[in-house]
């Protein structure tokens, strides 16, 4: 029988540098597949829609009209949303569109709340509600190293490194290349903090079809983890910071309304729990406020002061209709060819009017006439036709607002909808 | 033997049995004959032999086996035809190969019982044979049998008629009797024995092995036989007087005059130290004693035995310690006696005596293991087990000897200073290194003895290898003295190949200390110097010979690897000098054998560097510089496949995988040229590694050319295929072939589909297979973890693929098998970290790619939920990105239609949304203030 071989390795290294270069070549293989996995788990779900339909409900808030920016003859030209480029699927693509592309697109990429001109049902069991800092709306990308926030219109506001994923080029922040973030902000100047009221990318991933309910959740668990709410250092220029958010039940709605924020209120977003992110105008999330949570209530005008009468911004259409950035869009009235001629008009224009004595008429809950007079073609930087619920909710705020104790009153009405749509369902 | 038989099947049925007959006949008289002329010493008369003994096996295999045997159990036999027909008998039963051994049992079982049972009755009639040579292989026949037919309940007899009467047996057959117990106890797993076998062989041994027992050679046979039999013994070292009776039978046995006997005891010591660790403790003091008695005055295969008993309770001792280490309660399976840290004040002198045991010229003698190099490694194991403590025993030797006149005292005290460096720790070390290095330095550069140089390079090296890194709180090289460092060792390049080979392997560690500085890299000015050194050794005349030339490659590839940014250029430059160097060794012609395998030796190396410099520089903007040499060098890799030696084929094709990545879609122009060489590698099943390392290329290219692979999928596809149901390719090649499935599906997308009807059913039986690590031992629970991970990252792979075509139908009947795959392995609770990733990342993939029609099912499944929540809170940030990623799946696909989801999957985050306003408030304060 033979003995057993006992000799140990002596004055050697225990592995081999082939080995090594084997083990070396699978990490990098298994590197790769892990990376080629997380692409194609990302990029499906990261199909921006590129729905055409023009809109832009938000009030006019006189910081926004001061924005300085770039003079693009361009963008004096009638909006073709046609035009924009068709075959862009995801922000990394857009992010490398310049000018007045890059704006176009970008400016279709926000949600857009429409104005609370009446209590939706359910507030308590299907609502979150949030204090809006005041400021400017933004949707910022992070990727590649680099973070870009864009204003309401696409145009570029900031440019600067943050502790988002891929936001800086650091060693531990460089990430891939397909973990790009994008979020939904409101950038407060008073701290120069970028103020988070939605997720819509994270590191890749996309939530646009995700509830509200999930976009929130991770955006409390992602956006700390990150440390982007860090105070700002050299690779992060500016902290992000969360808004609490509310169950909108009486308590959740009095925090939102008279709890006391870092920031300045400009009234109260609310957001339908199950509402997946929407580009563009949707009812799924709205803005109310009145004059204790906000300096803006009725809108001011470029000098910033309240215009005696209502004003508007209304698109003109080929047949001469005023329109609102609604789909379907709400017409206000109608302009004849001579007047359209004489005054240069276009077609796609967006122009300014005021709502004189006659105001609004209603029927069956239904816009049927409206005074309004032609003041005459809107600033430039307007990228959108106000929407039917921010005229209306200005015209209710001169005449009959809608006030926070008509919310709690709604609140603390025993909630018998539920129960009828269940009845509803068990007859179905 | 002329007679040469037509296929059976030819001749009607009494012609073909009176033809048997004839040619039984022809070959019995025969077969002596030609059995003698096997052992020719004429290459042609045994060439000839050879061939009529394959003829007549492959003709009439229980004729054949028959023959043998009978020529085995015949007295009137001369006895090398004997001892032939036995080891040909063996062979007809074992071989190493896994496939070719599979084949032989089952042609074994298959065949006649009556010709199987004529066959073991001359067998164990042969064990009884007055020559010697004759029964000895019939014993280790006997055990090629057991082997066989004992797992299937068959031969149940047989101990039984091994250990009848086994008192009364003249000794010779003792002697034998006991081999063949003992050869049993190796072929069969320990299951297979029941406990009164068990007990029975044991007596039988252990009664053979006493010193009562008179004839030496029983005693050294019933000595080896226990050394197998000691893993069948579990329930007897459960049993406090049969063990006494074991170890008191076997430390006896160390005191025998027999030399050989002694050993043997020593080695089933050895055995017991790692078997039965934790039943030692009563007998530890004694085996001490008897251990260092012989180390100290016994013959040297004794005392490396008594040496190896120690270094074998270190190892078990790191083992337990190390478990300890990750689990503060101390909680471990086996608890540890600390038998080193308590023999720590008698065991370090021995071991230090050995170190000046050496032999003149053990550094030159590749196959050496003497006294002296077994003491100084069971010390290094000695100062891993116990840590700081073995600082301060050790260092009164190493100060009273390292300035003696006499090299031994020299080199032992250097020995055992590099001995100890590994185990302590730093704090304990560094100030100890910090007066030593100096001094090792002007020892390396002018002490007159070569072994004390060999010695003091490689302490060197260690000294660098643990203490030195930016891990380390205090650093021992400056910038004064690193200069200094890189002079010396430079200078020992130049020395003996063995001192210049230790020197390599500390500027190795030198390197490696300095990877991942965030400064500027300390080895920037000597990078050049460094380089031309080390170039200059593998063109040393005497280096080939030795390891010289692959310690001079493997450094050169460390530098490279842990230079920084700043020197690329400097890199870049290797380049054309390696593909110039790989170039001449392709244009040297007609070579003696062993000058051609030192050549592969060296291509292997050099692409192997190649592979080095093009990952290093494959990073944006160096990687043009790669490109810019990629047709060059590609041209050389072929060159180097044509050569078709395994050990330069690997490495070729793992340097090509580097480029692929580096290239990118660029690499798709190479592809006509290099598929066939991807295919040769893809149909190596001998040289498994070579096949291993191509499938992980595949993944490569995948990654690189995206649907540019497609024309050639359909070959690729079929050779996967091919390797997978091929029972000749080593399993350990398997799991990864499943993992390339996902790497072409991610890569080719819905053109996977016509692989599908192929590779589905492939992936489900496997599964099948995966679902339950029946086997207990850990190496089995391994392997079925690495194939779990196969199968479920080509299910990624293939979904994620599909995902968004309109083909993504095609998957929906396949996807209850993956779901319930899922589902199994995760009730199974044994799998490991890297398949909790990939599954529930599957989970993910099936909602993300089918949407509403995994939704339902996934609703159905007994666990995803369970599943995911404890992937969730996993503490693994790997388990925690994929789960993170199925929430957001499932969340969609349940999302779309269905406000339901919240049952499942919406619990979690409800309450986190629902903190207390005045909380939150307070942190919003906080954060501003």
């Amino acid at each position: 029988m033979p003995t057993h071989d006992l000799r140990r390795p002596f004055k050697r290294p225990a592995i081999s540098d082939q080995q090594k270069r084997r083990e070396l070549s699978l990490l990098r293989q298994e590197q790769n597949r892990r990376e080629a996995q997380l692409q194609a788990r990302r990029l499906a779900s990261t199909v921006l829609s590129l729905q055409s339909g023009t809109s832009e409900p938000e009030p006019s808030d006189p910081i926004e009209v001061e924005i300085p920016h770039e003079l693009d003859p361009e963008s004096e030209e009638p909006y073709d949303a046609d035009c924009s480029p068709r075959d862009i699927t995801d922000v990394r693509q857009a992010s490398k569109l310049r000018g007045i592309e890059g704006r176009r697109w970008f400016a279709r990429q926000l949600m857009l709340p429409e104005w609370m001109i009446d209590v939706p049902d359910n507030l308590t069991k299907d609502w979150y509600v949030l204090a809006r800092p005041a400021g400017k709306r933004c949707f910022v990308v992070s990727s590649n190293g680099t973070t870009v926030s864009r204003l309401r219109n696409g145009s570029v506001f900031h440019h600067f490194p943050s502790a988002l994923p891929s936001g800086a080029r650091t060693r531990e922040n460089c990430g891939s290349a397909l973990s790009y973030c994008i979020l939904d902000c409101i950038y407060h100047n008073i701290d120069q903090t970028y103020y988070v009221i939605d997720m819509v990318c994270w590191q890749g991933y996309s939530l646009y079809d995700c509830s509200a309910e999930f976009r929130f959740f991770w955006l409390n668990s992602k956006l700390a983890e990150s440390g982007a709410c860090e105070p700002p250092t050299h690779y992060h220029r500016y902290r992000f910071s969360m808004v609490p958010v509310y169950n909108c039940d009486k308590s959740g709605l009095l925090m939102a309304y008279t709890g006391a924020v870092p920031f300045v209120k400009d009234g109260l977003l609310f957001y339908n729990k199950h509402a997946h992110y929407q580009t563009g105008n949707t009812p799924l999330t709205l803005v109310w406020k009145d004059e204790k949570c906000s300096q803006y209530l009725i809108d001011t005008d470029s000098k910033g002061e309240i215009p005696s009468e209502q004003q508007v911004v209304l698109g003109l259409q080929n047949d001469g209709k005023l329109t609102t950035s609604d789909d379907p869009p709400v017409v206000f009235g109608c302009l004849d060819e001579e007047f359209i001629e004489k005054s240069g008009l276009r077609c796609g224009n967006l122009l300014r009017f005021a709502i004189g004595g006659g105001g609004l008429t209603f029927a069956d809950g239904k816009l049927e006439k409206a005074d309004i007079q032609y003041v005459g073609k809107s600033n430039r930087v307007r990228a959108f036709a106000d929407s039917y619920s921010k005229v209306i909710f200005q015209y209710m705020a001169r005449r009959t607002p809608l006030r926070v104790v008509d919310l709690l009153a709604s609140i603390s009405l025993p909630n018998d909808q539920e129960d009828r749509t269940s009845d509803a369902e068990m007859d179905g | 033997m002329a007679l040469i038989l037509k296929n059976p099947r030819d001749y009607p049925l009494e012609q073909l049995y009176g033809k048997i007959m004839m040619f039984q006949i022809n070959m019995t008289s025969e077969i002596t004959q030609i059995l003698l002329n096997a052992q020719s010493v004429d290459g042609t008369v045994r060439k000839h032999a050879e061939e009529s003994l394959k003829q007549f096996q492959d003709q009439n295999l229980p004729s054949f086996l028959l023959s043998l045997s009978g020529e085995l159990v015949n007295e009137e036999k001369p006895v090398d035809s004997r001892k032939l027909a036995g080891l040909v008998l063996k062979n007809a039963l074992d071989a190493k190969e896994q496939h070719r051994k599979y084949e032989l049992v089952e042609r074994w079982l298959s065949l006649d019982v009556g010709v199987k049972n004529r066959i073991k009755t001359c067998l164990l009639q042969t064990l009884s044979s007055p020559v010697h040579d004759a029964r000895s292989t019939a014993s280790q026949v006997i055990a090629k049998v057991a082997g066989i037919e004992l797992p299937q309940q068959q031969w149940p007899e047989l101990i039984g008629s091994l250990l009848l009467s086994i008192h009364q047996l003249p000794p010779h057959i003792k002697q034998v009797t006991l081999e063949a117990l003992g050869y049993i106890c190796e072929e069969v797993p320990p299951d297979v024995l029941d406990q009164d076998q068990v007990n029975k062989i044991l007596t039988a041994v252990v009664q053979g092995m006493n010193a009562s027992e008179s004839n030496n050679d029983v005693r050294l046979a019933a000595a080896h036989a226990l050394y197998n039999a000691l893993s069948f013994a579990q329930a007897n070292f459960n049993n406090d007087t049969e063990r006494d009776y074991i170890m008191r039978v076997i430390c006896e046995a160390t005191l025998s005059p027999d030399m050989k006997i002694r050993q043997a005891a020593f080695e089933c010591l050895v055995a017991i130290s790692s078997t039965y660790y934790e039943k030692l403790a009563p007998y530890i003091t004694d085996i001490f004693s008897i251990t260092a008695k012989a180390v100290r005055e016994d013959e040297e295969p004794v005392a490396l035995q008594a040496i190896e008993f120690w270094s074998s309770i270190c190892d078990e001792e790191i083992d337990i310690l190390e478990e300890y280490g990750g689990n503060f309660t101390g909680d471990s399976d086996v608890p540890c006696f600390y038998f080193i840290k308590q023999a720590l004040p008698a065991l370090v002198p021995m071991l230090l005596e050995t170190l000046l045991k050496q032999e003149e010229d053990q550094d030159q003698d590749e196959g050496a293991w003497n006294l002296a190099m077994a003491g100084g490694t069971c010390l290094g194991l000695v100062a891993r087990t116990v840590g700081d403590d073995i600082v301060p025993p050790v260092m009164p030797f190493i100060e009273e000897n390292i300035t003696k006149p006499n090299w031994r005292q020299r080199e032992a005290a250097t020995y055992a200073f590099g001995s100890i460096l590994e185990g302590p720790s730093p704090g304990k070390l560094t100030s100890i290194v910090n007066v030593a290095l100096n001094f090792m330095l002007t020892a390396l550069t002018n002490d007159p003895n070569s072994h004390v140089k060999d010695t003091t390079a490689w302490t060197l090296g260690r000294i660098f290898e643990f203490l030195h890194g930016s891990a380390m709180e205090t650093t021992i090289i400056t910038q004064a003295n690193c200069q200094q460092i890189v002079t010396v060792l430079l200078q020992s390049m130049k020395d003996a190949p063995n001192v210049a080979e230790k020197a390599c392997g500390a500027l190795y560690f030198l390197a490696q200390g300095y990877e991942d500085v965030d400064s500027s890299w300390p080895l920037t000015p000597y990078f050049q110097e460094i380089v031309q050194a080390l170039l200059t050794i593998t063109r040393r005349e005497d280096a080939g010979d030795s390891r010289l030339q692959t310690a001079a490659y493997e450094t050169l590839n460390e530098v490279v690897r842990c230079s920084t940014d700043e020197i690329a250029s400097m890199v870049s430059q290797l380049i054309p000098v390696i593909t110039m160097e790989l170039h001449q060794t392709l244009e040297v012609q007609k070579l003696l054998s062993d000058e051609r395998e030192k050549q592969y030796k060296l291509q292997g190396l050099l692409c192997g560097c190649l592979q080095v410099i093009i990952q290093k520089l494959g990073s944006e903007p160096t990687r043009y510089v790669v490109m810019q040499y990629a047709d060059q060098i590609m041209g050389l890799f072929q060159r180097v496949f044509a050569c078709r030696s395994a050990t330069a084929h690997e490495e070729a094709m793992l340097a090509i995988g580097a480029l692929a990545y580096v290239m990118g879609p660029d690499f798709a122009k190479f592809m006509p040229e290099f598929y066939k060489y991807l295919e040769m590698g893809l149909q190596n099943f001998e040289e498994y590694q070579v096949c291993a390392v191509t499938i992980g290329v595949v993944g490569d290219l995948c990654g690189a050319l995206e649907d540019k692979i497609l024309p050639f999928c359909d070959g690729i596809m079929t050779l996967l295929l091919k390797d997978l149901s091929s029972n000749q390719l080593h399993k350990s090649v398997k799991p990864p072939i499943f993992s390339c499935f996902g790497d072409i599906a991610l890569a080719i997308g819905d053109n996977f589909d016509k692989y599908l009807m192929y590779a589905m059913p492939m992936l489900q039986s496997a599964a099948d297979l995966s679902a339950h690590t029946s086997a207990a031992d850990d190496e089995m629970a391994e392997y079925t973890n690495l194939l779990r991970n196969g199968i479920l990252e080509s299910y990624s792979g293939i979904l994620q693929g599909f995902k968004n075509s309109p083909k993504t139908q095609l998957l929906i009947p396949y996807a209850p098998h993956i779901l319930q795959f899922v589902d199994s392995i995760y009730l199974e609770k044994d799998m490991d970290d890297v398949v909790m990733k990939t599954a529930i990342g599957v989970l993910g993939d099936l909602a993300d790619t089918l949407g509403s029609n995994a939704s339902n099912l996934i609703r159905k499944s007994l666990s995803s939920r369970e599943f995911l929540n404890e992937c969730l809170s996993s503490h693994d940030h790997f388990i925690k990105e994929s789960a993170e990623w199925a929430r957001l799946a499932l969340t969609v696909a349940f999302g779309h239609g269905a406000s339901g989801y919240c049952q499942c999957f919406g619990n979690q985050w409800q309450p986190l949304l629902e903190t207390n306003p005045t909380v939150e408030r307070r942190k919003n304060y906080s954060a501003t203030s």
